[in-house]
């Protein structure tokens, strides 16, 4: 059979560009930087390609490409995308190219290395969302946190080394249990089908046949390894240090998209593979998911520090995506899908904006600022607009997130109460209190700070990086439907999974091998 | 007794590496030039002897009255050790010149070890593999204190010497006692009567001195007692060939020794004492391996933690846990090559620079080393997509086959904690700076050691199919 192998190609082209970095000269910095950008950019017009060939009517998975890997396990690389990862990979490759022209002048050492970890942590990211394979997505899973941790690590602020190795080994960890399940899924899948596999599309139709009380542990360790990703509470502790420490383009990928790969993960594998588990934990799942959102919002607002502001806000901003997902309505995973995205760019486009206003002043604490409003007007805006669309704001993006998963949840027969909804519906109130509070406090008022005088405005260059995310959040806002439409069919067959899980029944394993 | 040509030539990487240690002694003896010519002449003995197994793995047979197996596993062994002495010796060409002195002999005890490990690798007999063991043993005894100059190296020799003999009087006693209640030291013989001799108690006395005594070789927690001391006061290269080849080559030995015995129910006898030394060894050696400050000492607890799980393999006692251990042995040497590979390079003269300290800010100072020491810690670490993680996976598949998730989950916990401990090298070379100078000579022989165990390391893990197709093939 003949594959379209555009998603190969979209993988290969941040591959083999990080790999022709190494060959640059270290002091080709503007050369390098070009390069860079130039490969992030065709990646991205290449999942416009995809996008525009994409077949949203569609609910299967598309653009598969299916190739053995290694014949005594059974285990193919297998891609694919259907709705749901289609805007995942959108929202990648949209906001890699923005990252990097973002910090081209906030990374000043080791450019080389920077962009060289920068395009191998796209290849993790976009191998993540579009693996069909439970081997490929674990190694994609793992190999991601290498590039991170040294941007943290090398790039980041005074407690760099901290962070990064907190970081990683709380993500490891989390991951390595995962591992164990994948293994034992696999090894069952035998039982079932007469073979060892890691392929997704096959054990969509073997896990959901496993014992309720074994499942329930499969569960969990899928769900452990997601939930510190996504960060739930109380998993998150690891957020705040290394979204605080990471330069600014780290925390901009690390809200904008590995976050999600927590989220997706959890709607991708745990609830079809383990619907009755999943419709089980989802109560106690849905209780953490609006504690972090309180929790999240009340602790944003008594930060001192712009980015721990945003850092925090991330806790309670994923609260909803993750309600969202254990609500298992249409309309709150749709919800989810979009608050996802719209996530990956309010907050990316918040961490930008301290980022741009760092690299002036070199504060980031609320207190050494306020009245900038008259020194940098333009900066002003843009902190308002990206800090109305993280409140929900009717018009602009956050708010058909929000709706959307609280208007599901509420419905939600799972949950089957309205507390998880009013409840979270408080932390949208609180997100204007903090964020609000926090601008005012920034802009307005009079210039105490001696320090300030002569702050620049946004250049044409920071303009240039926001102008498009911004573009994104009026769309978003205005007519959802152009990104609904594109997710509404898979997210509407992932529901169906949870009630009605495709089961194949068991063959018999002793007439197995006489068949064979 | 009658060898027919086949046979010969099944046997040839022995022989081809038994005439080249008589020819080095005529070259070390009779050549003025024997120094540049000897390090070469063992590169190209080792390489045509592991091409020759691996190209000829398909010849599976027992020749001499059932004494010798060749093809097959043994010979993917074959390979194993003579790659990873083949990469030892080009890292030793300019690491022994740091003692001062030129000994010739280094090449030639280190042939007569590799020789021993090839033995125990295709023993059918258990007297063949006492044979191998003592033939790897003894060298490597004189090797641990080739620095003889140095107190260190003296005591590393006397203690692995004396720690050694007692493990190979636990070996020789075990074999007695399955001699005694079996009446013959075959292989073959014990595992197809294994279900009945297992109701022997002397049998299985036997058989868990014999395991005891491999424990010590393997450096198995709580027989690890010697492994650090003797890997700080070797010389680097040294340590790691013990820690690798020497390692594979004990594996190699329980395998074929008692593989064949878990192929019933009745092996499951052995299971609760393997899965426990494991378990210790894995969390003593990760949690240990944390508070190192001597980088050589940090993998000698690793190596611990490694050899705990092989031996989560072994407690599997299935077809992958055969095929799991032999692609982690495979891993684990090049892995540990390269990191013992870039330790020799970076130590000075009078063993300097050994302190994990001193490879602050080495990214800066030599960005290639420093790259492939990276790669080389994140495989160790079990990260993919390198040979380690590959490795684990495997062994992971094989221990929940065989009911052992609880195994596997405390694995991973360890590997957990093992992941600080690596990481914390990569923190000091990229994440630190230090104004040290740091004196290194450039070693153009060595480099290309480490390149091509981290290019292995690298290859084996994104891969892995078609070496492991070459192991399933004859399990």
């Amino acid at each position: 059979m003949e594959q379209n192998l555009l998603l190969t190609y979209l993988i290969l082209i941040p591959l083999v560009g990080s790999i022709l970095i190494l060959f640059f000269k270290k002091e080709q910095v503007n050369l390098i930087k070009y390069f860079a950008i130039a490969v992030s950019t065709i990646a991205f017009i290449v999942s416009l390609v995809i996008y525009f060939q994409f077949d949203s009517a569609n609910s299967d998975f598309q653009f598969i490409n299916k190739f053995q890997w290694i014949k005594g396990l059974n285990i193919h690389y297998h891609i694919g995308v259907d709705g749901m990862a289609m805007l995942l990979v959108l929202l990648t490759t949209f906001l890699t190219p923005l990252t990097l022209i973002s910090s081209w002048s906030s990374i000043e050492t080791k450019v080389k290395e920077f962009t060289f970890f920068f395009l191998m942590l796209e290849v993790g990211m976009l191998g993540v969302f579009i693996s069909l394979d439970l081997f490929l997505f674990y190694i994609f899973w793992e190999a991601m946190l290498i590039p991170m941790y040294f941007i943290i690590g090398i790039w980041g602020g005074k407690e760099r080394v901290y962070a990064a190795v907190k970081f990683f080994i709380y993500t490891m960890f989390g991951s390595l249990l995962m591992l164990v399940a994948i293994v034992w899924l696999a090894v069952y899948a035998i039982g079932s089908l007469g073979h060892f596999t890691t392929d997704l599309i096959e054990l969509y139709t073997v896990a959901p046949q496993i014992p309720m009380n074994i499942q329930i542990w499969m569960f969990l360790a899928f769900a452990f390894s997601f939930a510190i990703k996504v960060p739930l509470f109380p998993l998150h502790t690891w957020l705040p240090d290394a979204h605080v420490q990471a330069p600014t383009a780290g925390s901009v990928i690390l809200a904008g998209v590995l976050l999600k790969m927590g989220t997706y993960g959890l709607l991708r594998f745990n609830l079809p593979l383990f619907p009755d588990a999943s419709i089980a934990a989802a109560p106690y799942i849905s209780i953490l998911a609006v504690i972090g959102i309180i929790y999240g919002a009340l602790v944003a607002m008594v930060q001192t520090d712009v980015k721990k502001l945003v850092a925090y806000s991330s806790v309670s901003h994923l609260g909803f995506v993750v309600l969202g997902i254990f609500a298992m309505t249409q309309e709150s995973v749709q919800g989810a899908i979009i608050q996802m995205i719209n996530h990956g760019l309010s907050t990316g486009a918040l961490f930008l904006l301290v980022g741009v206003i760092y690299e002036r002043t070199h504060t980031r604490e609320i207190a050494d600022y306020g009245g900038i409003a008259k020194l940098v007007p333009l900066f002003s805006f843009a902190l308002m607009f990206a800090s109305l669309s993280s409140v929900g704001l009717p018009g602009l993006n956050g708010f058909v997130g929000e709706f959307l998963i609280l208007l599901g949840s509420f419905k939600s027969s799972i949950l089957n109460s309205w507390a998880f909804t009013a409840f979270a519906a408080s932390g949208v109130i609180f997100a204007a209190v903090y964020l609000l509070w926090m601008y005012q406090r920034v802009v307005f008022g009079p210039v105490k700070n001696p320090k300030l005088d002569g702050l620049k405005d946004m250049n044409s260059r920071e303009i240039f990086v926001l102008a498009p995310i911004f573009i994104f959040i009026v769309w978003i806002g205005v007519y959802p439907s152009t990104f609904l439409k594109v997710s509404d069919k898979s997210t509407a067959k992932v529901v169906k999974q949870i009630y009605n899980p495709i089961k194949v029944t068991p063959i018999e394993s002793g007439l197995n091998k006489i068949l064979k | 007794m009658f060898i027919n040509n086949q046979e010969i030539f099944n046997v040839l990487p022995l022989i081809i590496l038994a005439a080249g240690i008589i020819i080095s002694l005529l070259i070390e003896m009779y050549s003025k030039k024997s120094e540049s010519i000897l390090p070469w002449f063992s590169v190209l003995l080792f390489l045509a002897s592991g091409l020759h197994a691996i190209w000829y793995t398909k010849d599976v047979s027992i020749i001499l009255q059932g004494m010798i197996a060749t093809g097959g596993n043994v010979n993917i062994f074959y390979a194993i050790f003579t790659f990873g002495a083949a990469i030892v010796t080009l890292l030793s060409i300019d690491y022994i010149k740091k003692y001062g002195t030129y000994f010739g002999e280094y090449y030639i005890i280190l042939q007569i070890s590799v020789l021993g490990m090839m033995l125990m690798a295709s023993a059918k007999d258990l007297l063949v593999i006492f044979l191998g063991l003592e033939l790897m043993s003894i060298p490597f005894y004189i090797l641990a204190g080739m620095n003889r100059k140095k107190a260190g190296a003296n005591e590393a020799s006397l203690k692995y010497f004396l720690l050694g003999a007692f493990a190979t009087g636990f070996i020789v006693y075990g074999i007695a006692l399955i001699y005694g209640s079996t009446a013959t030291t075959s292989i073959e013989f014990i595992s197809q009567n294994f279900s009945i001799l297992i109701q022997n108690v002397l049998f299985i006395v036997g058989v868990l001195l014999f395991l005891i005594g491999f424990s010590f070789k393997i450096a198995a927690f709580p027989f690890h007692m010697w492994v650090p001391d003797v890997y700080e006061g070797s010389p680097t290269t040294v340590a790691a060939l013990f820690s690798t080849s020497g390692k594979a080559a004990a594996f190699s030995a329980i395998i074929s020794a008692l593989f064949a015995l878990f192929n019933g129910p009745a092996g499951n006898l052995f299971t609760p004492y393997l899965a426990i030394i494991s378990l210790l060894s894995m969390f003593y050696g990760s949690i240990v391996a944390i508070t190192q400050d001597n980088f050589k000492r940090m993998l000698a607890y690793s190596s611990i933690s490694h050899a705990g799980y092989l031996i989560i393999g072994l407690a599997a006692g299935n077809h992958d846990a055969v095929a799991g251990i032999i692609f982690y042995l495979a891993a684990y040497t090049f892995m540990n090559l390269g990191a013992f590979g870039i330790i020799s390079v970076i130590e000075g003269e009078g063993e300097t620079n050994l302190k994990i300290n001193s490879y602050a800010g080495l990214g800066n100072k030599k960005p290639l080393l420093a790259g492939l020491l990276a790669v080389v810690m994140f495989a160790l670490a079990g990260l993919p997509p390198f040979a380690g993680f590959f490795g684990k996976y495997y062994i992971f598949i094989a221990a929940i086959k065989a009911k052992l998730t609880w195994l596997a989950i405390l694995g991973v916990i360890s590997s957990a904690i093992s992941v600080y401990f690596y990481l914390r090298i990569i923190v000091l070379m990229y994440f630190k700076t230090s104004d040290e100078e740091l004196q290194i000579q450039d070693s153009r022989n060595a480099n290309i050691a480490i390149l091509l165990s981290v290019i292995l390391v690298i290859l084996l893990g994104i891969f892995p199919g078609s070496f492991l197709d070459l192991i399933t093939k004859f399990i």
